[in-house]
């Protein structure tokens, strides 16, 4: 493999384990920094608002993520728009760690998603099922996450799509060359990556779990179901106290499997981002349908 | 058997298990205090050293850690970990009380991610042995006061110091876990850890 690829697939390993919450400003890349956040996201509106506000949603101002860059020391993250890779091109110009290409901006392209093969920097995309997944890596991709659906404080779509995952990795897993070619065909997976995950038995880059987490159980159920960190749009400054539920968010996923501290961190967050029933969405409004 | 613990709290912690393991040791999660009773020696892995530290205060490792190392319990620090370790970081001295290697170090130093590198060199205290080293948004050690300075290496026709030992402390600024084979693992296995 390719130095570089390799070298993007490993910075994810160092933030597995953790949290990436989403910031709108330097102020609040602050606090997620000192909430013990491994890297954080800068946009200009949380997924919440653009889902409220409507509009095309692009990549942020510049000035807003070299802004963000100087105020912390962990990773900076960036969203571009599906397809989009003169928004990436940017992105990576700034020099930012790593680039989401998101459905949860506005599509540039209904049909194709950024070549991201031809870039030095790494790219984190989102996925619904093992397929998906293969798709963008095959594309470049050093890093997964699960849709889940963004901006609902919901977390049922983003369970959902860790299953879908996992179950596809236990589907192709006992599978004989031969039929690995037909689940290939049949899903649209490109064949000698799927041949690759039925070997090992995981994806051959970290995997993170995004869209609807809101409160610190929520971040352990997808550690349990898997994921080997989550990323918080809008569950921690839509809070009533995002400083608290940053770390009581961080301190869950790192001891994700231990009930007593779940419950320790659980107390007094006061409320938590006032959530979205997933049937309450029209269908064209639902973001995790965005790329394929 | 020798039981290495590997701070579990975030970054790379299963890969520093899967090479103590294969370098024909015991591997141990370590979260809480009492996890520190059970090991030979301990890994401060990769990651995020201002979200460890964060850990390591809410789950009141901090101090008891820091004892054990003064006590010398043999530790190694990977990248995040080597951050842990040092007396001064970016210029200030650190605040831990596990800032106890005699070195200046500064995070990030070498830039953002497109600044990740691997370099090739021989190791001496490997038999000379080729080794792939990987720097991933690396600190850099600007200056070596006390302790022996283990290796060096030169990037844009500078001269770095990657890896230095104080005592029962072993710090590298890359990332042995990530890389194939576990000679590094193996080397701090055998000659950091007293047999009884």
């Amino acid at each position: 493999m390719e130095n570089r690829e390799q070298l993007n697939r490993n910075l994810a390993q160092m933030l597995k384990g953790g949290v990436i919450m989403d910031v709108v400003n330097a102020e609040q890349a602050k606090i997620a920094e000192d909430a013990g956040a491994v890297a954080v996201m800068a946009l200009e509106r949380v997924p919440a608002d653009i889902r409220k506000q409507g509009g095309v949603a692009r990549m942020s101002d510049p000035s807003l993520i070299i802004e963000i860059k100087e105020a912390v020391s962990i990773p900076v993250m960036a969203k571009a728009r599906i397809g989009h890779f003169v928004e990436a091109q940017i992105l990576e110009a700034l020099k930012i760690d790593y680039i989401d290409e998101s459905e949860v901006l506005t599509p540039a392209d209904e049909k194709h998603h950024i070549n991201k093969k031809v870039f030095s920097i790494p790219f984190v995309c989102g996925a619904t099922n093992l397929a998906e997944a293969l798709r963008r890596i095959a594309e470049g991709a050093a890093m997964i996450r699960t849709k889940g659906e963004a901006g609902t404080g919901n977390v049922v779509e983003a369970v959902r799509h860790m299953r879908a995952i996992r179950e596809g990795i236990k589907t192709i897993s006992g599978m004989e060359p031969q039929e690995i070619m037909v689940w290939a065909k049949e899903n649209g997976a490109p064949y000698e990556l799927t041949c690759e995950v039925a070997k090992n038995g995981k994806l051959p880059v970290v995997n993170f779990s995004a869209g609807g987490i809101a409160t610190p159980a929520d971040a352990a159920l997808m550690m349990q179901l898997g994921a080997e960190g989550v990323f918080v749009g809008s569950g921690i400054f839509k809070s009533e106290n995002p400083q608290k539920t940053g770390e009581a968010i961080v301190k869950a996923t790192s001891d994700y499997k231990n009930p007593q501290v779940l419950a320790e961190v659980s107390r007094n967050l006061g409320n938590a981002m006032s959530g979205l029933e997933i049937a309450q969405i029209p269908e064209d409004q639902k973001l995790a349908k965005r790329g394929w | 058997m020798k039981t290495v613990g590997v701070l579990a709290f975030q970054g790379s912690v299963i890969e520093h298990k899967k090479k103590i393991n294969e370098a024909g040791a015991d591997a141990r999660e370590v979260r809480h205090p009492e996890d520190l009773n059970a090991i030979d020696a301990i890994i401060l892995p990769g990651g995020e050293s201002t979200c460890i530290t964060r850990m390591l205060n809410e789950f009141q490792l901090m101090e008891p850690l820091a004892q054990k190392i003064q006590q010398g319990l043999p530790v190694w620090g990977t990248c995040a970990g080597a951050i842990l370790l040092s007396r001064n970081v970016d210029g200030q001295p650190n605040p831990l009380p596990l800032g106890i290697v005699d070195i200046d170090i500064e995070r990030n130093s070498y830039g953002s991610q497109l600044d990740s590198f691997q370099y090739q060199t021989p190791v001496s205290f490997l038999d000379n042995r080729q080794v792939n080293l990987i720097f991933i948004r690396a600190p850099r050690i600007h200056s070596v006061h006390t302790c022996e300075n283990l290796l060096n290496i030169e990037w844009k026709q500078q001269q770095e110091i990657v890896a230095v030992k104080q005592n029962n402390i072993f710090i590298t600024t890359f990332h042995p876990e990530l890389d194939s084979g576990c000679t590094f693992h193996r080397y701090f296995i055998d000659n950091y850890i007293k047999t009884p």
